[in-house]
C-alpha cells in the first residue's frame, strides 16, 4: 500500500522539480495521443455522421464492423501496423518504425473506430425532422454537418473522450511500434511496464499517477464543455 | 449560434492546437547528437540511425545508459536501442529488422549467425547468474558450489521456485540446468512468471521462493527483496554476451556501417574500459567483466 502513497508524493515530486526525463515522456505523451486522436476526430465524426443518416446496402455489415473495432486489442493493432512499417515490409521505405509518427498512425486505428461507433450513437439518436429541416433551408452538407455536431455535442464530446482514452492508455501498440526508445519514443505507459519489469514498482506508480493526473486533467475540461448547460 | 459553442470550441481548439504544434518530431530521433566526433557518418539522416536489439535485462542493467551516449556522441550516429526478449531479439535479426543485435543465448546466437543472418559475431563481456532464495532456505542449498546439484536439491524438497518463463536469455540458461541436471520441473512448486528479471525478482521474494538471476538485477533491487545469494561461481552460471551484426549481404537496407561502428565501439579500448567500470561506484563490484579479444573457450563455453 505504501507503494500507491509513496508514488503520489514522488509524482508529486517529478512534477514539482520538472523532472526533465518525466517532462518528456509525458510531453510526447500528449503528443502523439492527442495528434492521433485529432486524425480519428477528421476521419471518424464524419464517418460516424455519414453511417448514421445514410442507407446504403451492406450498411449493417459496416455498422458492426465498426462497433468490432472499438475493442481491436490494441497489440494486435501494433502487430500488424508493424508488419506494415517493418524494413522488409510494404512501407518499409518510408522508415517509420520505432518513430512517433508510427506511435500516432497505430493510435490513430485504435481511436477511429471508437470516435465513429460513439459519434454515430449519437447522430442516431437526433430528432430526423432536424435533418430534413435543416436541408430543406437549403444547407449545404458541410453545414448540415456543423448543426448535428452541435445538437449531439454531448455524443460528440463523449466520443473525443473515448477516443482519446483509448489512447492515451494504450501501451502494445506504442510498445511494438515504438519500441520505447528513450528520447524518442518513450511515452508514460511504456515507461511504465519498462519500470515494472524491473522491478521499480515506485517509480511505476509515479508514473502511473502522472498519467492519470493528464487524463483527468483533460477529461475534466472536455466533460465542463460537455456539460455546459444549454442556454433557453 | 458560436457563443453557445464558445466553451466548448475554444477547449476543443486549444488542447488539439498545443498537442499538433508539438508534433514536430514524426521523423524519428529527437536526440541531437555532437557532431565533433571523431567517425562522422554520412549527412543522410536514416543513415545515421541504427536499430540496436537487445534483451531487457542489459537494459535493465544500466549498462547500455552509459555506453549508448558514449558511442553517440563519439560518433554522431543515433542509436534505437528496442529492449526486447531474447527471441525477439533474434528474430529482428532473422529478419532483417534490427542492425546489430547484443544478447546472452549463445545456443541461440550460434543458430542465427549459421542461418547466414548474422555475421561478426564477437564476445564483448560476461557477467554472472547466482541463485537466490529466502533467508531460511528451506531446501538447504546454501554455500554450494554447484548449480547442478543445488536445483537437485530444491527438487527434492519441492520449495517454490520461480522460473522467467518467457524463454529470454536467463530462461533458456535455467531450463538449461534443469536439463542437465537431468529434471523435468513440474509441479506446483514451479512457477512460471512470464515477466521480465525484476519482476521475477519480486515474486520470488514475496513468495520466498528460489529464482535464477543474473547478479546485476539482483544487486540493483536487493534493498527491496527479501532474498540472499546462496549459490555462484559454477562455470555453468555465467551469462555471457556476444555482439553480431545483421548480415548486409542478405538484408541491403541494414546500416552496416552504423552496425560495424557500434560493433568495434563496444569491444574497443574505450567500451570495455566502461563496460569494465560500470557499477563499481554504485556497487563497489563492477557489474560486468570485459572480455573483447578471448576465446569462447577461455570462458567454459564449448
Amino acid at each position: 500500500m505504501d507503494i500507491i502513497w509513496n508514488g503520489l508524493w514522488q509524482a508529486v515530486h517529478l512534477l514539482l522539480t520538472g523532472d526533465p526525463e518525466v517532462l518528456r515522456v509525458t510531453a510526447l505523451t500528449l503528443q502523439v495521443s492527442g495528434t492521433a486522436t485529432f486524425i480519428s476526430l477528421l476521419l471518424g465524426l464524419p464517418l460516424g455522421a455519414f453511417l448514421a443518416l445514410q442507407s446504403f446496402p451492406g450498411r449493417r455489415v459496416i455498422v458492426s464492423l465498426i462497433n468490432t473495432g472499438m475493442a481491436l486489442p490494441p497489440v494486435v493493432v501494433g502487430l500488424v501496423v508493424s508488419l506494415f512499417l517493418w524494413r522488409n515490409g510494404p512501407f518499409g521505405f518510408l522508415r517509420l518504425m520505432y518513430t512517433p509518427t508510427a506511435m500516432i498512425i497505430a493510435q490513430a486505428i485504435i481511436a477511429t473506430p471508437m470516435v465513429t461507433g460513439v459519434a454515430m450513437a449519437g447522430f442516431q439518436q437526433l430528432d430526423s425532422r432536424l435533418s430534413r429541416q435543416v436541408l430543406a433551408l437549403g444547407a449545404s452538407s458541410w453545414q448540415h454537418f456543423l448543426v448535428l455536431l452541435r445538437e449531439a455535442r454531448y455524443s460528440v464530446l463523449a466520443a473525443v473522450m473515448a477516443g482519446l482514452g483509448a489512447v492515451i492508455s494504450e501501451v502494445g501498440a506504442s510498445m511494438m511500434v515504438g519500441g520505447n526508445v528513450q528520447g524518442q519514443t518513450r511515452v508514460l505507459t511504456t515507461a511504465t511496464v519498462m519500470e515494472v519489469s524491473k522491478g521499480n514498482f515506485d517509480v511505476a506508480m509515479a508514473l502511473s499517477t502522472v498519467l492519470l493526473f493528464l487524463t483527468y486533467g483533460i477529461t475534466f475540461l472536455l466533460t465542463l464543455a460537455q456539460q455546459k448547460r444549454r442556454l433557453g | 449560434m458560436l457563443k453557445r459553442c464558445g466553451l466548448l470550441s475554444f477547449v476543443l481548439l486549444g488542447f488539439l492546437l498545443s498537442t499538433v504544434s508539438g508534433c514536430t518530431g514524426g521523423q524519428g530521433g529527437k536526440v541531437q547528437p555532437d557532431q565533433s566526433g571523431k567517425t562522422s557518418p554520412p549527412g543522410n539522416v536514416a543513415v545515421k540511425e541504427i536499430i540496436l536489439a537487445t534483451t531487457t535485462s542489459t537494459q535493465d542493467s544500466g549498462l547500455l545508459d552509459v555506453l549508448i551516449p558514449a558511442f553517440q556522441q563519439k560518433t554522431g550516429y543515433v542509436v534505437k536501442t528496442i529492449a526486447v526478449g531474447t527471441g525477439q531479439a533474434l528474430a529482428m535479426g532473422q529478419r532483417g529488422e534490427a542492425d546489430v543485435l547484443l544478447v546472452h543465448a549463445p545456443e541461440a546466437e550460434k543458430a542465427v549467425v549459421e542461418s547466414g543472418a548474422a555475421v561478426n559475431r564477437r564476445l564483448v563481456m560476461h557477467n554472472d547468474f547466482i541463485i537466490v532464495g529466502p533467508p531460511q532456505d528451506p531446501a538447504r542449498i546454501k554455500g554450494l558450489t554447484g548449480a547442478l546439484e543445488a536445483f537437485k536439491k530444491i527438487a527434492l524438497s519441492q520449495a517454490i521456485f520461480i522460473s522467467r518463463g518467457d524463454d529470454s536469455g536467463t530462461d533458456k540458461i535455467e531450463k538449461g540446468i534443469w536439463k542437465k541436471a537431468g529434471i523435468t520441473p513440474q509441479g506446483k512448486w514451479y512457477q512460471q512468471a512470464g515477466a521480465g528479471m525484476g519482476q521475477t525478482l519480486n515474486i520470488a521474494s514475496e513468495k520466498g521462493g528460489y529464482t535464477l538471476t543474473d547478479r546485476a538485477t539482483y544487486l540493483a533491487l536487493k534493498k527491496n527483496l527479501q532474498l540472499d545469494i546462496l549459490v555462484q561461481g559454477d562455470p555453468v552460471l555465467l551469462n555471457i554476451y556476444h555482439v553480431m551484426e545483421v548480415n548486409p549481404a542478405r538484408f541491403p537496407k541494414v546500416n552496416a556501417a552504423g552496425a560495424k561502428a557500434f560493433a568495434d565501439f563496444l569491444v574497443s579500448k574505450e567500451g570495455q574500459e566502461l563496460i569494465g567500470r560500470f557499477g563499481v561506484d554504485k556497487f563497489g563490484s563492477p557489474l560486468f567483466f570485459p572480455d573483447a579479444g578471448k576465446k569462447d573457450e577461455d570462458l567454459g563455453l564449448k
